[in-house]
């Protein structure tokens, strides 16, 4: 079954990412994602970038779904199932927040309930930022080519502040290769991590097996997983699964090209 | 107490996993045995590989009613899946290889392949769709599957379970045209779909789909019921097992052992655990001993 909610404003937040507000009757967790239904177009899996009474999903256009979504406008409708998966866990201590790309959008409203913190947006450039005014204070950019901020990869960035600051927690969302080595890090200084992976999704309910990391589904298993899976997971960044369910490697996935980090 | 063979091989419980749900991978067929299965039936694997359905492929029934899916067979290939049999075998249960094809020539070559990596027993997906088209599946066809069954059985040499569709009105016939299996597995998924009335157009990409869960359990139990009185075949009974008395119905309608699929969607990976202690409990409660006490003993005569 599909719920229909009604889009009531649309945002502009970078280059090809647009901010979609709606109003709905689920209560979901920082982390947990939706599966949108565009009739006759497409169904895809969306974070929840807004968790309050208007709810927003931040997506970024990439395909035939996503174009389409980015033609909606206010009026227009969106067919939705979920929430669905696991959601983020607030530790104690101070946390780092590492968001690359629109990884960024699932972080969010994660960071906007932690006390301690300080954010790492990330992205190849000032254009793909998301979010730059959204958080007030102890915010950290950081672009590939140096348009805005530290000038190389957020894990740099990362691994720098880790140096200087005593972090008990890491949270991150991105470029698989990103999170792996931001897991990698983790793992080397001894620090909690929870991250959100992206896999292919067919069902999104756990029965189809295509977003199967290491026996793990990322649909109902994750999306967030937690250090002592994590340390465990020896496909991350490395294997993934082609749509036939084909194990690939790196070279194999050509999907991952453009969004490595 | 939960012990049960079927065509010569023995399971530790008669709770199966099902083809086609978690079982693409061989980690997450390992973490199914791990879970409790008694064994594990493989994803259906063709000759090529095949991406499948575009989304949505799946629907959620409201109020727990079942599933609708049109996955579209998606899978890597027989060439591609011999690691992922190899490493599913380490689950420690019995691995039976579910094959689709277009014809007895693919059933064939898929059968050998899949007995040369190391499977248990085949099992033949018949509701795959038939070369003539119209919607129609191989399994309706009495003289295709006597072929496919007849050509596999003479050219292998672990047991084959011929998986037969319920979109037939002559379903008796069909397992009497696959007598030559050593056991069946009923049933495969029930044709339907379904309409979004907001958006006014069917909701899988593929229009069509099968339906699965609760909702079929009727249909199933009563093809396990009826081809068992008119075959003495051994049975596997699926369709909308969701808990120990399910099963339990599935066993006493002639089933040796169960598969389970759109459960784990309600219940979760512990569902092949959970439904075992049910059985028990109510073996227990009582007073019967062994499964087989209880196969077929529905059956009025
Ligand atoms: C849990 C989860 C949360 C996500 N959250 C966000 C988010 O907040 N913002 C955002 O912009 N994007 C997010 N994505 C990615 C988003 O789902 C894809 O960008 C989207 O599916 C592309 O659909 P399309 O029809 O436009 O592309 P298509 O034309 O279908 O394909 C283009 C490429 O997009 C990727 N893709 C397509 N479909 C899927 C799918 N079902 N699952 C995963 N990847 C897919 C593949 O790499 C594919 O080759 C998330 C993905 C997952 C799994
Ligand atoms: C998502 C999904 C995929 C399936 N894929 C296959 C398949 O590849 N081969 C097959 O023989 N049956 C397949 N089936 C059918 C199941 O094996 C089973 O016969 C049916 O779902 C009824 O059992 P259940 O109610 O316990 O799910 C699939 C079912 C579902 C829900
Ligand atoms: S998308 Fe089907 S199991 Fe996760």
């Amino acid at each position: 079954m599909y719920r229909v909610v009604e889009i009531e404003e649309v945002r502009d937040e970078a280059k090809d990412v647009k901010t979609f507000f709606f109003r709905d009757t689920s209560n979901p967790q920082p982390g947990q994602f939706y599966m949108i239904w565009i009739p006759q177009v497409d169904e895809f899996p969306m974070s929840i970038s807004y968790i309050g009474e208007l709810k927003g999903f931040t997506v970024k256009k990439i395909g035939k779904g996503t174009t389409k979504m980015h033609s909606l406008q206010k009026g227009d409708k969106l067919w939705l199932r979920g929430p669905y998966g696991k959601g983020f866990k607030i530790e104690e201590g101070k946390a780092l927040v590492v968001g690359g790309g629109t990884g960024m959008a699932t972080l969010a409203p994660l960071a906007e309930m932690l006390g301690n913190k300080d954010i790492i947006i990330a992205a190849k450039s000032e254009d793909e930022i998301i979010f730059r005014n959204r958080f007030k204070e102890n915010v950290f950019f950081a672009t590939d080519d140096g348009s805005l901020g530290f000038k190389g990869f957020a894990t740099k960035l990362a691994e720098r502040m880790i140096e200087e600051d005593d972090y008990k927690i890491i949270y991150t969302c991105g470029p698989e290769m990103m999170i792996r080595k931001m897991v990698d890090i983790a793992k080397e200084r001894k620090i909690k991590i929870q991250a959100s992976l992206e896999r292919y999704m067919k069902c999104g309910i756990g029965i189809c097996d295509s977003c199967t990391i290491n026996g793990y589904r990322v649909c109902v298993d994750g999306p967030v997983f937690s250090e002592e899976i994590l340390f465990s997971m020896d496909d991350l960044g490395r294997r993934w699964r082609a749509k036939s369910g084909k194990s690939i490697s790196k070279e194999e996935n050509h999907d991952i090209g453009e969004k490595s980090q | 107490m939960l012990e049960t063979v079927v065509s010569g091989i023995r399971f530790s419980n008669p709770l199966l996993l099902a083809s086609g749900i978690m079982d693409e991978t061989a980690d997450s067929m390992i973490r199914i045995s791990k879970s409790g299965a008694g064994g594990i039936v493989t994803k259906s694997i063709g000759m090529e590989e095949r991406e499948g359905y575009e989304n949505p492929v799946v629907y959620e029934l409201p109020n727990g009613l079942g599933l609708l899916n049109a996955m579209g067979l998606p899978n890597p290939g027989i060439e591609n899946y011999k690691n992922e049999i190899k490493n599913a075998l380490k689950g420690g249960v019995p691995v039976i290889g579910s094959i689709f094809g277009k014809d007895a020539g693919e059933f064939l070559y898929l059968s050998k392949r899949m007995e040369d990596y190391g499977v248990h027993a085949i099992e033949l997906n018949l509701s795959c769709p038939h070369a003539k088209g119209y919607g129609m599946e191989i399994g309706v066809d009495e003289n295709l599957v006597e072929e496919i069954v007849n050509e596999v059985k003479k050219s292998v040499n672990i047991p084959v379970w011929a998986k037969l569709t319920p979109n037939t009105h002559k379903i008796v016939d069909i397992a009497k045209a696959a007598e030559k299996a050593d056991a069946l597995v009923l049933i495969n998924t029930v044709r339907g779909m379904a309409i979004d009335v907001d958006a006014r157009v069917p909701v899988l990409k593929n229009v069509y789909g099968g339906l699965s869960g609760p909702c079929i359990k009727p249909i199933g139990v009563r093809a396990v019921y009826e081809v068992y009185r008119e075959t003495q075949k051994e049975i596997v009974g699926v369709g909308g097992i969701l808990n120990g008395r399910d099963a339990l119905e599935y066993i006493m309608a002639g089933a040796k052992a169960v598969q389970i699929g759109t459960a784990i969607y309600y219940r979760g990976v512990g569902v092949f655990h959970e439904i075992a202690s049910e059985m028990r409990e109510w073996m227990k409660k009582n007073k019967v001993s062994k499964i087989k006490e209880l196969v077929g003993i529905a059956q009025v005569r």
